[in-house]
């Protein structure tokens, strides 16, 4: 059985301008210790789709319009605020992508470090301290007993992260939520995060969602991508397939954007046009307006995710076809 | 080696860290650009990299004229804008444009389109106001929006065609080199593609020179003719695109180019990364001798005793590292 099941998640924001479809039919699992990619340009769905899991949809205007999502026999869209309560921190934790805005200023760095080992498990405070503590030195602080009563003012952006992930972790999370964990940092200090992640995910044996934009970085880390476009999922495949042979041509042409894999001097590919509004998406296959391999009736029909391979599942009437 | 248009001369911006409330006294000095010699030909894209703090942006502050200059010398087309008056500074800045990183906060959110790009026009006394709106027309074009937006407000766009207006803002007066400060990194890697295509356009059918900012080094090597690398106020690598990062001869920027993830999953996993310890040092209190020494995996007790001056490696390729021989 899969430790995550999503069914048919629908998450629409209702707004003065009309209704916000940003999570529009989403499925998916994963496994016990399973890391999968999310990938998707801004305003695909994917941040949506993670904070819909957790409840962390503002409603209004947000509202979950459909879906199920089963984790361990709990569908964490139905439950009571109790037992959502009970998951949330202890069994799934969430990291943040701001690691600047995403502490509290006010707060000692132990203080909230701590805090979800308080609430979450009988334990007394000095040993949830040296819990911490121990944690702290895992994620790589140095120095850490000196500096786990400091503020989050003194440390540094890739310091602050790393305090995130450990808050994270401290209650050793059977899956991990990682929403842009890198994207603010620099380069040299998003390898530490990465390794880091990496080496906790191998001793620790979390699954871990790992939400980006960046293809790169899914590369190195995940076994499985899932590719998100307006809402939707329109391509997955473990990570190898993705990169050697993507179907959709949206994958596709995401890959052909990307300039470390393009001959120097060469133009880069570029994907015309502008993502849908997803308060009035278009009809049939959204990518079509953009996509260069349109054909009669993909805006007519919508197309599903179906299997196109042993591990490759693509929304996509013409590849579904065999014609790409 | 085509003609010289910017010369950055031995460039240093210090700035002074106050305490005290009442009785405020200077306690330090963060030297933010620290004897940086660089320079741009016409037409050449020079991109430039390193970590937040490093010193970049505060180099393209100091290039602008934006924050004073503690020494050194900023030669635009063979006048030094550090001694010159406010009016000659004024008259050669024509020349010199800036495109900044985030397009939601570098357009006045109350002026139109044309306004934007009329005002530069206008304040430059380039053509008449009867003549601004057909200027701001084609300025639209060249950057491949149409003119009938020239009514709009920026919030009518995306991130992508608000990039466009600051370009075209850029390119109203026709400078002969812009200035762009990480351009792309709040665009998404679609959009992102679209803009380094324009910018690689404009610069070869207008002739123009880039100083192109990132911390991205795959974009810049896309971009770029020649690539600096900094670190801690300092140029600590500098060279062809394509051999400072294929070829990297600096153990600070073998580490950046290590930690840039591959989008090839093969290739990614298999390699040999150099993982850099801890962060970058305070600019307020840096080491002594190479400022990289307390990070680099090859650092020996003579990195400690004086600061590495730009050596060359090859006839176009330099790098401020003593050991970069041995190192192979």
């Amino acid at each position: 059985m899969p430790l995550l099941e999503v069914t048919d998640l629908r998450t629409y924001f209702h707004t003065r301008r009309g209704v916000y479809r940003a999570v529009d039919g989403v499925s998916f699992s994963l496994e016990k210790g399973e890391t999968l990619g999310l990938v998707g340009e801004s305003g695909s769905g994917k941040s949506v789709t993670c904070y819909s899991l957790l409840g962390l949809i503002p409603s209004p205007p947000g509202r979950i319009e459909s879906g199920r999502a089963r984790f361990d026999g709990t569908d964490l869209l139905h439950c009571s605020p109790a037992e959502l309560r009970a998951i949330r921190g202890r069994r799934i934790s969430m990291i943040f992508q701001d690691p600047m805005t995403s502490l509290n200023p006010y707060l000692r760095v132990s203080e909230q470090l701590i805090e979800p080992l308080l609430i979450h498990e009988k334990i007394a405070k000095a040993d949830a301290l040296a819990r911490g503590l121990a944690m702290l030195e895992a994620v790589g602080i140095n120095d850490a007993a000196a500096r786990i009563h400091g503020y989050p003012h003194e440390f540094s952006g890739g310091m602050r992260q790393r305090v995130m992930i450990a808050m994270a972790l401290i209650t050793r999370p059977e899956l991990l939520i990682a929403d842009e964990p890198t994207t603010a940092l620099d380069v040299t200090v998003q390898a530490q995060i990465l390794e880091l992640i990496r080496r906790l995910q191998r001793e620790m044996g979390m699954a871990v969602i790992f939400v980006t934009h960046d293809l790169g970085v899914v590369s190195g880390l995940c076994d499985r991508v899932q590719v998100m476009y307006a809402g939707r999922i329109v391509e997955t495949a473990d990570t190898r397939t993705l990169f050697k042979a993507p179907r959709h041509p949206y994958s596709r042409a995401l890959q052909c954007s990307i300039p470390s894999l393009q001959p120097k001097g060469r133009e880069l590919y570029t994907i015309p046009g502008l993502p849908p509004d997803l308060s009035k998406p278009p009809a049939g296959c959204a990518f079509a307006p953009r996509c260069d391999q349109v054909a009669e009736g993909c805006q007519q029909r919508d197309p599903r995710l179906q299997a196109v391979g042993a591990s490759q599942a693509t929304a996509c009437l013409r590849v579904q076809a065999g014609e790409l | 080696m085509p003609e010289t248009i910017l010369q950055l001369q031995d460039v240093r911006t210090h700035f002074a860290v106050e305490s005290g409330f009442l009785l405020r006294r200077q306690t330090g000095t963060v030297k933010a650009v620290d004897g940086v010699t660089l320079a741009i030909g016409a037409g050449e894209v020079v991109g430039l990299v390193g970590e937040s703090g490093c010193g970049k942006s505060t180099l393209a502050r100091t290039i602008m004229q934006l924050v004073p200059t503690t020494g050194g010398a900023v030669v635009l087309e063979g006048r030094n804008l550090t001694t010159g008056t406010t009016a000659e500074v004024k008259a050669v800045r024509r020349d010199l444009q800036m495109v900044f990183q985030d397009p939601f906060a570098s357009l006045n959110p109350r002026m139109t389109v044309f306004a934007t790009l009329a005002e530069p026009l206008l304040v430059h006394r380039v053509v008449p106001a009867a003549q601004a709106r057909a200027r701001v027309g084609q300025l639209l074009e060249r950057v491949g929006l149409s003119a009938r937006y020239m009514d709009k407000y920026p919030h009518e766009f995306s991130g992508g065609q608000r990039q466009r207006i600051a370009i075209a803002r850029a390119l109203a007066l026709e400078p002969k080199l812009i200035i762009a400060d990480e351009p792309v990194s709040a665009l998404d890697v679609s959009i992102q593609a679209q803009i380094l295509n324009l910018l690689s356009q404009l610069c070869r059918e207008m002739n123009l020179a880039l100083l192109f900012i990132a911390h991205d080094l795959s974009v810049v090597k896309h971009i770029s003719d020649r690539v600096a690398v900094m670190y801690l106020g300092r140029i600590v690598e500098l060279g062809p695109a394509v051999e400072v990062i294929e070829r990297p001869r600096h153990p600070y920027t073998r580490a950046l180019v290590s930690a840039i993830p591959i989008p090839d999953p093969d290739r990614e996993r298999s390699r040999q990364r150099v993982v850099l310890p801890g962060d970058p040092p305070s600019p307020l209190n840096p080491p002594a001798g190479c400022a990289f020494h307390p990070r680099c995996p090859h650092a020996q007790d003579r990195c400690r005793a004086g600061v590495p001056p730009l050596t060359p490696v090859d006839a176009t390729h330099e790098a401020a590292c003593v050991r970069w021989q041995e190192i192979g």
